[in-house]
């Protein structure tokens, strides 16, 4: 890092200290800790596009399913349902995997030819008939489980930590079935073919009620960090905090949300330093050999497939952490919250910004566009209302003017995106 | 054989009729793909956008002739508004290409950075969509509703099913076949078209050959506007104008282009039925269809639904994989850059 990465760094901890004093220390922390895991998707994203040149549009995908695992292992499992339908539904997915495995097999073994063709397409249909058969009447009768509050398995009832490192295999696991099909492929099918994964990933959490709750949402995730009605009930916190001259109340909400700044932290950290060191190793180079020249590249006996799997991979494992961990900070998966502009194309603005092919830029660039994508409405509302404070006051256009400043967003998304592309294509910290 | 009648028509009601409606829509939009792919040499991520915004011009020309009293009678009055649509359109293009894509142009960037340059031009045009008119839905089909009402069809042929053909419906198939059948003569017989097609084949030759490149990337693009704009305001019409649902258009769009085979015309085409059909075929729920086919005994219990509605993306996602894997280049031959 040299000394102008270093300011802008400064610059970005200003911005938000400024959040704190002028807005309230609230604001300032809910950036701060959402800016952490915008930083961490950054990061895998710059890994796929800035050290191998992959085009990865369905990053929301990766976020969601790193979100599910969360429910998967720290909700408690819901008895009822798993004895209404628990054994069938597991016997109905290794099913599935089984008929999609049997094609694969079918599809190597046979010899090339007609007869190949039609054998597949018979097993396929057969098998999705079999699965339907044995999946249908599970997922009913889980669902059927007093579906107000519960209607899914519920998940394994384990600390919640452990769904951080479970997100990321859960996400590694989708890249790798996407990257065996569309890698290799052209770059913009790659592209499609991810954006086409995160849109079904999505409507999987919506539809799949035995196993997301779908749009009833799963609430009440179990927390790593203390409550805050049971800190404002504990004497010693009180005391601490009337010792800082603090209300009770507001000391409790700004401890918990130090406390996971501090968990991101540390995530954060430790997953630059990683990521810095096999930048900077023997692999790092030869990833970006492989960008710069698959061609020379494969001349020099890289196998280009292999490795372009191998980081597509690593990048989305990252992205699914770092879902993980937001759907721990919200203490609620919403299947319906997912969209695409948020949760992909802003993390691309964000490495594109910050500097692809650089982590350092990944992570400013995480922090900096995640400011301004909460700070744009607050500011955008006192423009337009400077705009406007010379119209009359029942003025039809003055009020669909402050009405609409919730979508100046996008807008100012887009107008930073084009200005740096064109001013600045290597970013604000470029890849050295 | 009433039975087998019965059958027939609900299935052209329910699946053939909205599904080959579909499947212009889907034609027009994934051709304003192709042909931006064929000539600029770009994935258009912006394209769904764009049509979000040609439409949001034709709903807003078409409320004002609507408070104006003018329409056309049966016929909706958007379509009178349409040229103005296209126009505004174009122009919003036409500045977007001077001000965004030239520049890389000139610099001869790789592809990939052109379709990120598209996502930001997509993330500018959802936000002033959305801007001017809003997120929510506007429907602003006027006119009459129905070609042939379920009852009167009833009536007509005495059978139990109805066949209901929507106004919409109508309009968008032979709006649909006047822009195919006007874009192909253009292409193929004017000297604007066929310079435009020789610049698609090679670039090179073609700039030798004297042709003027902007002028090629400006009629392309007044095309696409036209292309979008139609897309737009037809799917706008048949269903509703809802700027969200536009972006996530633009999954089965890109699907059709790239089934069809990025870069050539009549594969967009086919590729938009392809995947309108199969779309509505896989996500219709068959019980009614069966229970006329089938003797009573076998009738079927559940619905007969081989996905719910709402995986309708992972159908056109299913066979994109599929056309990928086993004909990269798509059912006809497009191009690979």
């Amino acid at each position: 890092m040299t000394m102008r990465d270093a300011l802008l760094f400064v610059f970005v901890a200003l911005l938000i200290l400024g959040v704190g004093f002028l807005q309230s220390w609230n604001t300032a922390l809910s950036i701060l800790n959402m800016g952490l895991i915008s930083a961490i998707m950054a990061l895998g994203v710059n890994m796929q596009w800035g050290y191998a040149g992959l085009f990865n549009v369905g990053v929301m995908g990766f976020v969601a399913l790193g979100g599910l695992a969360a429910v998967i292992v720290a909700m408690p499992p819901v008895g009822a349902a798993w004895a209404a339908g628990g054994g069938r539904m597991l016997l109905a997915l290794v099913l599935g995997a089984g008929v999609i495995a049997g094609a694969v097999a079918l599809w190597q073994r046979m010899a090339k030819g007609r007869a190949r063709a039609l054998a597949m397409v018979a097993w396929l249909v057969a098998g999705f008939f079999l699965y339907r058969f044995v999946f249908d009447p599970a997922a009913n009768a889980i669902e059927a489980v007093d579906a107000a509050s519960t209607g899914y398995l519920g998940g394994l009832g384990l600390p919640v930590l452990l769904a951080w490192p479970v997100g990321g295999l859960l996400a590694a696991g989708a890249a790798w079935a996407i990257g065996k099909t569309a890698l290799g492929l052209r770059s913009d099918y790659l592209a499609i073919a991810t954006l086409g994964i995160a849109e079904i990933v999505i409507a999987v959490l919506k539809n799949e009620d035995w196993l997301s709750r779908g749009v009833k949402n799963v609430i009440g995730l179990p927390r790593p960090v203390p409550y805050e009605v049971d800190l404002q009930q504990s004497p010693g916190f009180v005391e601490n905090a009337q010792g800082l001259g603090l209300d009770p109340v507001v000391a409790s909400t700004l401890y918990v949300k130090l406390l996971y700044a501090a968990l991101f932290l540390a995530v954060l950290l430790a997953l630059i330093w990683l990521a810095e060191k096999a930048l900077n190793s023997p692999w790092g180079r030869m990833m970006r050999a492989v960008r710069d020249n698959e061609v020379a590249a494969e001349a020099m006996g890289k196998d280009v497939k292999a490795r372009h799997l191998q980081v597509f991979i690593l990048g989305s494992a990252i992205c699914g952490l770092a879902g993980a961990m937001m759907t721990t900070l919200d203490g609620q998966l919403t299947p319906s919250s997912y969209q695409p502009l948020r949760y992909t194309f802003l993390i691309w603005v964000m490495v594109i910004v910050g500097g692809s092919g650089n982590n350092w830029g990944a992570v400013l660039g995480g922090f900096l566009i995640w400011f301004l994508w909460v700070e744009v409405e607050p500011f955008g509302a006192f423009l337009m209302n400077v705009l406007t404070a010379g119209m009359a006051e029942d003025s039809g256009l003055k009020a669909h003017l402050l009405d609409s400043v919730a979508h100046m967003r996008l807008l100012t998304m887009g107008v930073i995106l084009l200005v740096v592309l064109r001013f600045s294509p290597r970013g604000l910290i470029p890849e050295r | 054989m009433t039975d087998l009648l019965n059958a027939l028509v609900a299935f052209s009601n329910f699946v053939l009729i909205p599904a080959t409606a579909y499947g212009a829509q889907l034609a027009l939009g994934a051709l304003g793909v192709t042909l931006i792919y064929g000539i600029l040499r770009f994935s258009n991520f912006a394209h769904g956008d764009t049509m979000a915004f040609g439409t949001m011009l034709t709903v807003l020309f078409t409320w004002w002739l609507q408070s104006l009293g003018v329409g056309l009678g049966p016929l909706p009055t958007a379509l009178l508004a349409l040229p103005a649509g296209i126009a505004g359109t174009a122009l919003l293009l036409l500045a977007t290409d001077r001000v965004v894509y030239r520049f890389y142009r000139a610099q001869k960037a790789k592809p990939v950075i052109l379709v990120i340059v598209s996502m930001g031009v997509m993330f500018i045009l959802n936000g002033l969509v959305r801007f001017i008119i809003g997120p929510d839905d506007q429907r602003f089909a006027d006119g009459e509703r129905f070609i042939i009402t379920a009852r009167a069809f009833k009536e007509m042929t005495g059978l139990d099913e109805g066949l209901a053909i929507r106004t919409t419906q109508g309009i968008t198939l032979v709006t649909a076949m006047i822009v195919v059948v006007l874009l192909f003569w253009f292409l193929n017989r004017t000297r604007t078209g066929k310079s435009m097609r020789a610049f698609s084949d090679n670039e090179d030759l073609a700039l030798l050959s004297g042709i003027n490149p902007e002028r090629v990337v400006a009629i392309t693009w007044i095309i696409v506007a036209a292309l979008a704009t139609i897309a737009g305001v037809l799917y706008g019409l048949d269903k509703s104008f809802k700027p969200f649902t536009y972006f996530q258009l633009l999954l089965p769009i890109f699907a059709s282009a790239i089934v069809g085979g990025l870069g050539s015309p009549v594969g967009a085409i086919a590729g938009g039925f392809v995947i309108a059909y199969s779309e509505v075929t896989i996500t219709y729920a068959f019980k009614k269809v069966l229970g006329y086919l089938l003797p009573e005994r076998l009738e079927p219990d559940g619905l007969v639904q081989l996905l719910s509605t709402d995986y309708k993306f992972a159908v056109s996602f299913v066979i994109l994989v599929i056309v990928l894997l086993f004909r990269p280049t798509g059912l006809f031959r497009g191009k690979a850059v």
